[in-house]
């Protein structure tokens, strides 16, 4: 298959993301306009093992491990291409975390984490039920089935 | 050392600390009784700071009770200061000054989650009293201790009725009653049953009834008030929470040692010729509020139970 985006030197290639996630990847990585690095994104890509998928390039940096983790929670199937000088470095599939904090926004208004003037970030522990993952709000005990629908 | 420093949610707890706890508020309960004048002054010099930005009489006053049982002080803060706090100092603010003053707080706070962000911030021990709709554990093992004292724990057959959506107390009581291989019935009209997911959550032998299909099997009914809020009128709840009213007549089938619990205050849901029987605990049941905070009151702050002589 053919690339998509051009090659990059140094950087961080987020690739088999569920096709339609790539801007909520950008959003939990933090990625916005105010980004220094150039950052590509190829959406609906043709795909052998998912039909369709989008991938995320952000050149000239490597992303910290437990922040890419985080994609877990609404593409588990993402792979992470560390690339340098052209040359793939270390690739690894994306790990469910326990554990987050900010990112997922409580549904619940009577909850602590919504107060708006509160010091508070938000906590969720997540884990999987059969495939389906589930995260529950460390302080008022919601629990959400479709996070990307939660993504602060 | 104490087990837990905080009391968030019962959800916290083991089936071990639960029945640990259960049994220093039996070696506790001689005091809690104030008998003539006996003291025991395990908590002398320290102090409490009951934080209640909701009313609440009798969980107040029951904490209060515990603390000068223990020989210890209790300051409090007014329903009419905790109103202009809410409209100015933020909960976080509140919490980092009051945990110098004090050497545990106690808190009620409309906002689910509020007590676990409390203990974030303390520097003392926090104990839940009651977050929104969320936790209210000492309420939880008051009533463990209730059943366990009046009725047994283990295997006990147990009726909850009344209003298993809102209350938080059942939800509380049905997870720490699964630890106990309980058998839970459920009764309670169609607006107000216990919600699905919540019972995806919890694992045990827990089945919907009616109080005549089980009256005569079960050894403790657990009585909760349907508030009027949760009918869209006044006829509807009329009707509703009329065929909800527990009276001795319905009574006369259960067996002879059956236990009737009610968090209290009631309404209407237990008429009064209930009161008269052997049935009737839900006033005892308030009572031993105070040996259980007695030894939740001891343990996060600490001091040892161990040379505590029954009796
Ligand atoms: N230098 C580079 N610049 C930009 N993207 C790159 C670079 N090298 C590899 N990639 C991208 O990284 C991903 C993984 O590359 P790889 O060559 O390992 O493909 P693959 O054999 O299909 O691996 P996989 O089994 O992970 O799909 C692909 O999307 C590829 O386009
Ligand atoms: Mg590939
Ligand atoms: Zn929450």
């Amino acid at each position: 298959m053919q690339l998509t985006i051009s090659k990059i030197k140094d950087g961080t290639v987020i690739d088999h993301i569920n096709s339609g996630m790539a801007l909520m990847v950008l959003r939990i990585l933090g990625i916005s306009s105010g980004t220094k690095e150039p950052v590509s994104m190829a959406m609906n890509v043709p795909s052998k093992k998912m039909g369709k998928k989008d991938i995320v390039k952000v050149e000239g940096k490597f992303i910290n491990e437990d922040e890419l983790n985080r994609i877990a929670l609404i593409a588990p199937g993402a792979t992470i291409n560390l690339i340098e000088n052209y040359e793939i470095r270390k690739k690894f599939r994306v790990v469910l975390p326990g554990f987050v904090e900010g990112i997922i926004k409580c549904p619940n208004s009577n909850c602590i984490s919504n107060a708006e003037r509160e010091p508070i970030r938000s906590k969720f522990h997540v884990s999987k039920e059969g495939e389906a993952i589930v995260a529950r709000c460390h302080y008022c005990g919601r629990k959400l089935r479709s996070v990307e629908d939660f993504i602060a | 050392m104490s087990r837990f420093k905080h009391l968030i949610s019962i959800e916290d707890l083991t089936k071990d600390d639960i029945l640990y706890i259960l049994q220093k508020a039996e070696e506790l309960e001689f005091y809690a009784k104030g008998t003539k004048g006996d003291k025991i002054n395990l908590l002398e010099g320290k102090i409490l700071a009951n934080l209640f930005f909701e009313p609440s009489t009798r969980t107040r006053m029951s904490f209060e009770s515990a603390m000068k049982r223990l020989g210890g002080d209790v300051i409090n803060m007014t329903a009419q200061e905790a109103s202009s706090i809410v409209k100015g100092e933020t909960l976080a603010d509140t919490i980092r000054v009051v945990s110098e003053y004090a050497d545990a707080i106690v808190i009620r706070h409309p906002l689910e989650g509020s007590a676990r962000f409390a203990a974030e911030l303390s520097s003392v021990p926090v104990i839940n009293a009651g977050d929104g709709a969320g936790q209210h554990p000492t309420q939880t093992l008051l009533d463990l201790y209730t059943i366990k004292k009046e009725s047994r724990l283990e295997g006990a057959t147990i009726a909850l009725m009344g209003d298993l959506k809102y209350s938080r107390t059942v939800h509380s009581l049905i997870k720490a009653l699964t630890l106990f291989n309980t058998r839970i019935y459920l009764i309670s009209p169609d607006a107000l049953k216990l919600p699905e997911d919540f019972l995806e959550d919890v694992k045990g032998d827990i089945s919907e009834a009616t109080l005549d299909e089980v009256i005569s099997e079960i050894d403790v009914l657990y009585v909760t008030r349907i508030q009027k809020e949760r009918f869209p009128d006044e006829e509807e709840y009329r009707k509703v929470a009329g065929s909800y009213i527990i009276n001795s007549e319905i009574l006369s089938k259960a067996k002879k040692d059956l236990i009737v619990m009610h968090p209290l205050p009631r309404v209407n849901e237990i008429s009064s010729d209930v009161d008269l029987t052997r049935h009737a605990i839900y006033f005892k049941q308030a009572f031993y509020g105070v040996p259980v905070r007695m030894a939740i009151l001891c343990e996060v702050m600490g001091v040892a139970l161990g040379e505590v002589k029954v009796g």
